[in-house]
């Protein structure tokens, strides 16, 4: 493997023609090749840019801080006139939404459009978790697309859904309601009767025949939340059940799952969903922005329920 | 004539170390530190067995050495080189898949959480630490033309080694870790691997000193670097106070910004100074010696290595940019991540131009084109890596799986081809075989190997460039137009083609470990050589 012919005690490797350094390792040779020109350049420059780059931005630590650059440049500060230029951009809109109510803010198209982009951004980051990206909520989250309110769905309602939560211990003027539990109450049989009467409303029950005595039970023990047409807040009891939170058990619109084993799971064990208060956390403005947000998704209601 | 029980003294160390675990599980102030300490006992017991089962009584004067290197623990290093491959890429496959299909996590042991780290730690610490390891225990005697330094000792650094890849495995599996990226294991199983480590450096180091050769090669000054650097990276990125000695749970020396830049010192290092470095030792040696050809050029060697391993240690803070970490040191980190970029194609064209008169071995030699591959990959992930450290690249790439992309370009086309050339360059030397297996199956191996490659780092560009657009893109108002969950959920085509890619790649390593367990086998495939179907066809 020694390709190699001598010159003047120099090792040639035959077929570049280059000298070698003379060494072996294991019958490894090294050329002694320059380094090459464009590479050196290359590294040269990247050396000289790094120097530059260095004058110009904060780089050279010193005995208490660093060296500031010549341009004057922090992210911090970059950060700061980034979100000035925002804020300046939106201009007088912004002050707009902080100061007219969320009533005033819909009945203005060019607020109302605004507060809508605010509210899409602002939904995204911080309700998208529970409510889903596209606000179709899921499995003990409301769907907020539909035209079905649990604590109704005119603007102010939404708003102060949103402002102080619900079922949220933190915020005292949180929305509250309890759906109790009905174990030991009713008997199983009994549960299911009522769980055939609430599946009959808005479907097919499994066991037609338990309708008749469901409905009796669900008269004498859920009509006065759940209005006696099971409606809610739509049906003929709205006024006396609106600020209940209760849901209306006509329509095919679940919130913990369809079907007899869904209704007596929620009746045996009710869950009572929270939401968080989030005035304190967003602030009013952005809190109004996600009403008229949700308010525009499609099933927002001009007047409140039971008026 | 005296006679002695062969392994005595290890199986004596065994039992007693197993003995201690037992203790320690025992003793053990948490539920996790007692499971932990229960794997030790029976590892540590199953070695034990094993070894007794093999000693038997011979003379002190009998073994001479049957050959002029220490290869056995090469030999051992090879087959545990191709294990740790095929389990580290297959994790690679489960967890690529659990992203794409999240029913896939198996609580609580196999979740995405337990498995992202023990893919990581099985492809670099165990696939690369083996390679890395064995390659070095070859190279440093061929080229200083000495036995392994310390006699037995390179066998405590082989099994050593084992022993912490099964404690660091487990300990993941079990939910034991200290959160830091590539440095997940517990205090204790650091402290086993600092033990290692000290030991594999007065192998390599004791062996260079009693070389018979003038100069040290070059190959040897990156193995040594790596060993070195690993040891200090090591020691300060682990330095924690353990909340109990018989307990699994310890709490780090630094905090805050100050541990997130130790972190990534050690981070961006351990890809220096392991996946570089050590790699490029192998490369130094494996690359002229199966081309036939004299290492390119003997000045760019010394100085890319001077200027790699000056410029590199620097560069951490680039993975901290935008961050609370002061702006003079994300300068600092992004100018000497720039500056590094020709010291590491240094390397690059060292390897490439070493082929310069044996050009024509890329078509006849596929370990050749294996090698040639891996250099080019290693050049490509060489110049990304700079440009990604530019603030204003690294706004758009940082965070999304661009970076995922970058590190298995790397990672899967450099250190991963250059380890399979050197396998593959190995195994019939190690085991006196006259060739492999089959030269054909390593083409296959070699195809869907690079088809894998481009097939990840492809899809993982336009995943990582549409994340970070998506991210960034603001309506006209300046509202936010995207949630974060939407970028989730458009990411599934892609995560879904990049498993593919591993899988790919995957089979390729399959492929090769067929090739080489038939070539210890003794076992030679009928084929028709490469170089006829190559040759130029007369026309039709």
């Amino acid at each position: 493997m020694d390709d190699a012919r001598h010159i003047d005690g120099k090792r040639i490797d035959e077929k570049t023609g280059v000298e070698t350094t003379g060494h072996f390792w294991d019958g490894i040779q090294e050329l002694n090749n320059p380094l090459p020109r464009w590479w050196l350049w290359t590294f040269y420059a990247t050396i000289i840019w790094a120097i530059g780059y260095t004058i110009m931005y904060p780089a050279w630590p010193m005995l208490t801080s660093a060296t500031g650059g010549y341009l004057g440049y922090s992210s911090r500060a970059e950060v700061r006139d980034e979100l000035a230029t925002a804020e300046a951009a939106r201009g007088s809109l912004v002050e707009a939404v902080r100061s007219e109510d969320v009533a005033q803010i819909v009945a203005n198209p060019v607020l109302k459009q605004f507060a809508i982009s605010a509210g899409a951004a602002a939904f995204k980051v911080n309700c998208v978790q529970c409510h889903g990206s596209g606000a179709q909520g899921s499995a003990g989250y409301p769907n907020l697309n539909d035209d079905d309110w649990l604590w109704g769905g005119d603007i102010e309602s939404i708003y102060t859904t949103i402002n102080h939560g619900v079922r949220y211990a933190a915020d005292e003027e949180t929305r509250q309601s309890e759906m109790p539990s009905f174990d030991g109450v009713l008997t199983p049989d009994q549960m299911a009767d009522v769980a055939a009467y609430v599946v009959s409303l808005s479907g097919t029950p499994k066991f037609p025949d338990k309708v008749e005595a469901g409905a009796t039970l669900f008269a004498e023990n859920c009509a006065s939340c759940h209005g006696s047409d099971a409606k809610a807040a739509k049906g003929v009891d709205a006024e006396a059940v609106k600020d209940l939170g209760a849901p209306d058990l006509a329509d095919a619109i679940w919130l913990y799952g369809s079907g007899e084993n869904a209704v007596v799971q929620q009746m045996m064990h009710p869950r009572n969903g929270v939401m968080p208060a989030w005035g304190a956390r967003l602030g009013n403005t952005t809190v109004k922005e996600l009403a008229v947000y949700v308010h525009s998704l499609g099933g927002g209601q001009t007047v409140a329920a039971g008026q | 004539m005296n006679y002695t029980f062969k392994h005595s003294t290890e199986i004596v160390a065994l039992s007693i170390a197993a003995f201690l675990a037992l203790l320690g599980a025992a003793f053990a102030q948490d539920d996790l530190f007692k499971a932990h300490m229960w794997v030790a006992f029976f590892t540590l017991l199953a070695g034990t067995v094993l070894l007794m089962r093999r000693t038997q009584i011979v003379s002190t004067k009998a073994e001479a050495e049957s050959s002029f290197y220490m290869d056995d623990v090469i030999r051992y290093g090879a087959i545990t080189t191709m294990f740790w491959a095929v389990v580290g890429l297959l994790v690679g496959v489960v967890v690529a898949a659990q992203l794409a299909f999240p029913d896939l996590n198996i609580e609580p042991w196999f979740n995405f959480g337990r498995l992202r780290p023990l893919h990581t730690s099985a492809v670099v610490f165990a696939f690369g630490g083996n390679a890395l390891i064995c390659t070095s225990f070859y190279v440093v005697q061929r080229t200083s033309r000495a036995w392994l330094f310390g006699g037995d000792l390179a066998w405590f650094v082989f099994w050593g080694y084992q022993f912490f890849i099964v404690m660091a495995a487990t300990g993941y599996l079990l939910g034991i870790t200290q959160s830091r990226e590539y440095a997940e294991p517990e205090w204790y199983v650091d402290v086993w691997l600092t033990i290692v480590w000290v030991a594999y450096l007065i192998v390599f180091l004791g062996t260079i000193f009693k070389r018979k050769e003038p100069h040290i090669y070059v190959a040897n000054w990156f193995y040594l670097s790596f060993i070195v650097t690993i040891a200090m990276l090591h020691l300060v990125n682990n330095l924690a106070m353990p909340v109990s000695l018989l307990g699994a749970k310890s709490y780090s020396a630094f905090s805050g910004v100050q541990d997130a830049l130790t972190q990534w010192w050690y981070g961006h290092n351990a890809v220096g100074f392991f996946l570089t470095a050590g790699f490029l030792g192998m490369m130094y040696y494996f690359v002229p010696k199966q081309a036939g050809r004299p290492v390119y050029s003997y000045r760019l060697s010394i100085i890319h290595f001077w200027a790699l391993i000056f410029l590199y240690i620097w560069a951490g803070p680039h993975h901290l940019h935008y961050t609370a970490l002061p702006d003079w040191a994300q300068t600092l980190g992004m100018v000497f991540s720039i500056m590094l970029w020709m010291p590491s194609w240094g390397g690059m064209i060292n390897g490439l131009m070493t082929l310069s008169g044996a050009w024509d071995k890329l078509r006849t030699d596929p370990i050749i084109r294996m090698m040639v591959i891996s250099i080019a990959f290693y050049g490509m992930s060489t110049f990304e890596g700079p440009m990604m450290s530019i603030k204003a690249v690294n706004s758009l790439s940082h965070y999304t799986d661009w970076t995922i992309g970058h590190v298995h370009s790397g990672a899967l086309g450099w250190v991963g081809m250059i380890s399979f050339g050197a396998l593959y360059y190995l195994v019939p030397k190690l085991w006196g075989r006259e060739r492999l297996y089959s030269l054909r199956l390593i083409n296959w191996h070699f195809w869907l190997a690079t088809l894998g490659i481009v097939v990840y780092a492809a899809v993982m560009w336009v995943a990582g460039i549409q994340q970070g657009l998506m991210w960034r893109e603001y309506d006209e108002q300046g509202f936010l137009v995207y949630s974060f969950a939407e970028s989730v959920a458009v990411m599934k085509p892609y995560y879904i083609m990049r498993a593919f890619g591993g899988l790919l790649y995957l089979s390729g390593a399959l492929i090769m470990a067929w090739n080489l367990a038939m070539t210890i086998a003794g076992r030679e495939r009928a084929e028709r050589p490469i170089a006829t179907s190559m040759a130029v066809q007369p026309a039709e």
